[in-house]
């Protein structure tokens, strides 16, 4: 057993790469499900949006890259957000978590289409996009850095998605402490009892929506760059979902939950993958009872069941509010 | 402004439906609501006395709710106008009939749970800067404003005995409070018209006749109010003029003492060819 290995593993799943574009999408569906009510499942279309937005730009147009940062993080989760919250926010909260479910299937399917090859690459996605990005590195790519855990170009990425973490938290701190935020929290609440106060309510969702997918984008614009490759298998359906783990099990509706959230869930998940393989490796673990090409549907089985557990003692999360949870009438 | 005084502005209005007032502030013509086959509301006209308070009652499935949330915009009419201080509603989004100065409470409360008392407090003023997200980032731009607010907010909060409650959730209230709680944020409009749904509803004796006081307040003011209530008690001791609803019409109108002798109104809670004279509750 190489302990150094699982320690060295464990910290890069804590605050690494993965932490950080799960954070991001985690504190964006934050700002919709927990602090507007927004039901979006559908996450991942927003961080495909930004990986998109920015790889079309590049790769396929031929655009600057600081215009594919813009047209990803802003024009593109922007346009998103209104054809999805256009029909739906007028509506109960259970349309919206349709058409955002479908909307990020459809888009999936639609940008691995072969007949779309030239605009999105179809399933081998687009690549070359981010050298600008890393050309701004200040680190040597051949060497290695905080205690050798990261390499120069993987540093430079976690480094720039820490700082958009943390600027990103208090932006979301300092306008959920304003009126506009009161207004969420009261939409969230009662969106009637808003209206009837002379809150516009479809306007402030529509705010949220795109708020929350705005931050949805830089995480999966962060992943597209880290990885330098926007492919349609990043956006799947479980992208979404482990969004929803890191929000839920860091706690709903608490600035730092999201990222606490992010960082544990990786943090066990890369924690028990390299524990496991190397249990089976020094065969502690019997290969009747497990071999090493197992170990990452039995890390997800452990993380579901650790789910369960959270449910059954701390349904509000790590972070959450015992005393909002036991006012919940609903 | 003393009792009689809103008393006399009933002087000479006709007790029959649809009768016109001196000076109203809400006129309803020809509203009718449907649901399927079901006509809800059907009412040819009502005009509501300003600055007096106004009861709507009538029996279990009169179409009371659906009228007033026809009234508060916050259900559209198939057919009619409805024009409170001269603007057709139909031209107003629902939020904006806030501003207009019209502001409604619920049957069950909607008292915001997991917020405090205060925040629910604030959440009713209107036109506040930092309710844009542009400014909610520069917090200079709407901390006097927000202050002001809070300002106003503790004082309804003293009148209406919650201060002690203030950093309190509001789901930690009893249902009397919140009852309370409701009017008071409500108050934070600043309205002109209060449109109050069942304010008596599962509130304990106790609480009931404070909860008057605050009702007869609001005229006090100048503000107009409209309620709709089952509890006879109330209607009988506050209100100026009792407007009587059944099957979706309106059926009778008059100030609150020629209501129980109204033989349309004796038919429509007792069945037709009850002979007994109604008690709505004058004998306590």
């Amino acid at each position: 057993m190489d302990w150094g290995a699982i320690l060295e593993n464990t910290i890069r799943g804590l605050i690494g790469e993965q932490f950080i574009y799960f954070a991001l999408a985690a504190i964006g569906l934050n700002i919709h499900f927990g602090f507007t009510g927004l039901l979006n499942f559908g996450q991942a279309v927003f961080m495909a949006a930004g990986a998109y937005g920015l790889s079309m730009a590049v790769a396929t147009l031929g655009l600057n890259f600081w215009l594919g940062l813009v047209l990803g993080i802003i024009v593109f989760p922007l346009i998103l957000a209104l054809i999805m919250g256009v029909p739906t926010l007028r509506l109960r909260s259970d349309y919206l978590a349709i058409v955002t479910i479908a909307a990020s299937e459809m888009f999936r399917i639609i940008a691995r289409s072969p007949s779309l090859d030239r605009w999105t690459g179809s399933s081998d996605g687009l690549t070359g996009f981010a050298n600008t990005f890393y050309e701004l590195s200040p680190f040597d790519r051949s060497q290695r850095y905080f205690f050798g855990i990261f390499i120069g170009n993987q540093m430079w990425v976690v480094l720039v998605g820490w700082v958009a973490v943390v600027l990103v938290s208090v932006g979301v701190w300092a306008v959920l402490r304003s009126p506009w935020g009161r207004v969420l929290r009261a939409i969230r609440e009662d969106e009637d009892a808003a209206r009837s106060l002379g809150k516009n309510a479809y306007w402030f969702k529509m705010q949220a929506l795109i708020l929350g997918g705005v931050i949805g984008a830089l995480g999966g614009m962060l992943r597209a760059i880290g990885t330098q490759s926007a492919q349609p298998q990043n956006f799947i359906t479980d992208v979404t979902f482990f969004a929803w783990v890191a929000l839920i099990l860091g706690g709903v509706a608490k600035v730092g939950g999201p990222i606490l959230g992010a960082a544990i869930l990786y943090g066990i998940l890369s924690f028990t993958d390299i524990l496991l393989r190397q249990m089976v490796e020094a065969g502690i673990i019997s290969t009747s009872v497990m071999d090493g090409t197992q170990v990452g549907q039995v890390r997800f089985m452990l993380i579901g069941l650790g789910l369960v557990l959270l449910a059954a003692f701390r349904p509000q999360g790590i972070l959450g509010s015992k005393e909002e949870m036991a006012l919940d009438d609903r | 402004m003393t009792a009689d005084n809103t008393l006399n502005r009933f002087a000479g209005v006709p007790w029959e439906p649809g009768a016109a007032k001196s000076d109203p502030v809400l006129v309803v013509d020809g509203v009718r609501r449907a649901f399927g086959g079901l006509v809800a509301v059907d009412v040819d006209h009502l005009e509501v006395q300003r600055g007096a308070i106004t009861a709507l009652i009538g029996p279990n499935g009169a179409g009371k709710t659906t009228f007033f949330n026809l009234l508060t915009n916050f259900d559209t009419p198939d057919a009619g106008t409805r024009r409170f201080e001269g603007q057709e509603l139909s031209r107003v989004p629902a939020h904006r009939v806030a501003s207009l100065g019209m502001v409604r409470t619920f049957q069950l409360t909607k008292s915001l749970s997991k917020m405090s008392v205060i925040d629910n407090m604030l959440l009713g003023a209107t036109h506040q800067r930092g309710e844009s997200l542009r400014r909610s980032l520069l917090p200079f731009t709407w901390r006097g404003q927000e202050a002001a607010n809070t300002a106003r907010a503790d004082e309804l909060l003293e009148r209406f005995k919650l201060s002690h409650m203030r950093n309190e959730y509001a789901g930690t209230l009893s249902g009397g409070q919140r009852k309370l709680l409701e009017m008071a944020r409500a108050l934070m409009v600043e309205p002109t018209m209060v449109m109050l749904d069942e304010p008596m509803a599962g509130v304990n004796p106790a609480l009931k006749q404070s909860l008057l006081d605050h009702v007869k307040g609001l005229r006090d003011l100048g503000m107009t109010v409209l309620f709709v209530e089952h509890d006879m008690d109330m209607v009988q001791e506050i209100s100026d003029w009792v407007v009587v609803m059944a099957e979706g019409r309106i059926i009778a109108e008059g100030p609150p003492s020629s209501i129980g002798e109204n033989q349309a109104v004796v038919d429509a809670y007792l069945g037709a060819h009850h002979d007994a004279p109604l008690d709505l509750g004058e004998d306590r």
